[in-house]
């Protein structure tokens, strides 16, 4: 017999956070309702089969005016990596310059995700 | 001093910078951003998470990242001059077009600077435990959540390692995120009213995610240890807010971070003389986001603190647009002027009036804070005669603002002083 359940979820991909009520059928997402976008939809559907995440964290940096340059996931990783990435980050040692977008840590975790620069960072 | 700058703008935030950019595309050809840090991008620059520049530039950016977008936009504008590591001390209302800045920095020492128009983005600060007295000593280990975020986001290295925080407003519960991040054990986040300050996104990734127990209705009613933080009791509150006795309970911590609010940093203007909302605490602003003095601007945090960094750059636009038109020379002469007051439902309202020219042809955004979260409303925005308009929303809450446009044909036909109020389903 089919199982239907109905889960009530707050998207979180913008600010805006839609309430978004989804019907599954046995593990299958079949509706979405109460999304202003059609990133809502696929919200839904990953967070209920498979969460992901973006990723911001900080990594050492060499030789600039700041101790520390701010980088972000390429993007979105599986929830459940999310703290052993960050854990790797803290052995990562980057150096200056830096530019917005430069890749700090390929591959991380050889989850196929990139983790770049979120900033310029001059040298000094 | 000699050279007169059309615009001269109070802070290099995300505020600052839009409003640069929207001055020198409106007409504007001197202007003059003053930043006191050593780099521009202001709070942002330690707000390293995403979630940034959706509505603005329509793509999810990290805080960093959206300053950098802000600044890349003005970088290269010959209109555009930027003086960091300037602390401005004092601005002097001499005339309607003449307005003096008393500044100071390490590179040209004390300094006098002229400009036709001001535009104050001075941003907010936080509130510090003195302003919401909590009993106890007075041991290390407590800090605002914007302190902890500088230290482990800029500085790199950590307040503590048990942490419990106060409030649930935004920078509260990133903060809770970033430090399990970094392998800090988040104990609880505590909060004083029966419902999140926060936005529901941060709920969901920050707390959830990684199993933070929020407890709402909740305060700190005491610190332990005398040198460094040990511990804290916490005691459900009454729907005063009054701590309930007999239901106090201890958790154990080393760091206490403390986010309970951002006021807007007004000491500048208030010494300038600019009318002050008390609801706000920032200044009343027309629709051009001029405050009660003319030719001074304001806009972004300084108005009213934001929760969107998107709001804050289209406003600062706003701001920018008309000291540029100001400062050239082109201003049209206000024929009414409507006053725009907070009714049922509603904390605060910003514009806190609007100035109406004799062929007034442009739409006003409002952006207001709901008293209370309520589900299934209808705004309305009513003058003498009657609904200027009505807007249905599936959902209001105290920690999101909610911005409305009056389109320019209704605001046209605007007569008399307008209530905003907020009515539940019926
Ligand atoms: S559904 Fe779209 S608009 Fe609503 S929160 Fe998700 S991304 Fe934002």
């Amino acid at each position: 017999m089919d199982k239907v359940q109905t889960k009530i979820l707050n998207c979180i991909m913008c600010p805006m956070g839609c309430e978004l009520t989804a019907t599954m059928e046995d593990g299958v997402v079949t509706s979405v309702k109460g999304n202003s976008c059609p990133r809502g939809e696929k919200y839904a559907k990953d967070e209920l089969t498979n969460p992901m995440r973006m990723l911001t964290s900080t990594v050492r940096i060499e030789g600039a005016a700041l101790h520390l340059l701010p980088v972000v996931s390429k993007s979105t990783l599986p929830k459940g990596k999310i703290l052993e990435c960050a854990e790797a980050l803290r052995e990562i040692k980057a150096k200056a310059p830096v530019k917005v977008g430069d890749v700090i840590a390929p591959n991380i975790l050889g989850l196929g995700v990139d983790i770049v620069a979120s900033r310029d960072m001059a040298a000094v | 001093m000699n050279k007169i700058y059309d615009i001269i703008i109070i802070g290099g935030g995300p505020g600052g910078l839009s409003a640069a950019k929207s001055a020198a595309e409106n007409g504007a050809k001197h202007i003059l951003v003053l930043e006191r840090d050593r780099e521009v991008g202001g709070i942002l620059q330690q707000c390293v998470h995403n979630g940034f520049g959706l509505h603005h530039f329509k793509e999810e950016l990290t805080g960093p990242g959206y300053a950098q977008k802000c600044y890349d936009l003005v970088k290269d504008m010959d209109e555009v001059e930027i003086s960091v590591d300037t602390m401005v001390l004092n601005i002097e209302n001499k005339s309607d077009d003449k307005k003096i800045v008393t500044c100071v920095s390490p590179r040209n020492g004390l300094q006098k600077i002229e400009g036709r128009t001001v535009i104050l983005t001075m941003g907010c600060r936080e509130r510090t435990r003195g302003a919401i007295r909590i009993p106890g000593y007075r041991p290390a280990g407590v800090y605002t959540a914007g302190a902890a975020q500088r230290m482990v986001n800029m500085e790199g290295y950590l307040p503590g390692h048990k942490i419990v925080i106060l409030g649930s407003g935004d920078i509260g519960l990133i903060m809770a995120r970033r430090m399990s991040l970094e392998g800090c054990k988040v104990e609880a986040v505590l909060e004083i009213c029966p419902f999140s300050n926060g936005l529901t996104r941060n709920i969901v990734q920050c707390l959830n995610d990684y199993d933070i127990p929020l407890y709402l209705s909740h305060t700190i009613v005491g610190i332990k240890g005398r040198d460094r933080v040990e511990g804290i009791t916490v005691s459900n509150v009454d729907d005063s807010m009054r701590p309930i006795a007999g239901t106090e309970f201890d958790i154990e911590c080393d760091t206490v971070l403390l986010s309970v609010g951002l006021i807007p940093e007004n000491e500048l203007s208030r010494e300038l003389g600019v009318a002050i909302h008390p609801r706000t605490n920032g200044p009343v602003v027309d629709q051009h986001r001029e405050t009660s003095i003319d030719g001074v601007f304001a806009a972004g945090n300084v108005v009213h603190v934001h929760d969107l960094v998107d709001f804050v750059s289209d406003e600062a636009e706003i701001a920018g647009k008309f000291a540029a038109i100001k400062a050239t020379g082109n201003a049209k002469k206000a024929t009414l002027d409507i006053n725009v007051n907070a009714g049922d439902g509603i904390n605060t309202c910003v514009p806190q009036h609007i100035r109406l020219t004799s062929g007034e042809d442009e739409s006003v955004r409002l952006f207001m804070r709901a008293k209370s979260p309520q589900r299934k409303v209808t705004l309305h925005i009513k003058d003498g005669d009657g609904e200027v308009m009505k807007k249905p929303l599936a959902i209001v809450k105290p920690s999101e603002m909610i911005a409305v446009d009056i389109p320019a044909a209704k605001v046209k036909n605007i007569k008399s002083d307008i209530t905003v109020s907020i009515e539940g389903a019926k």
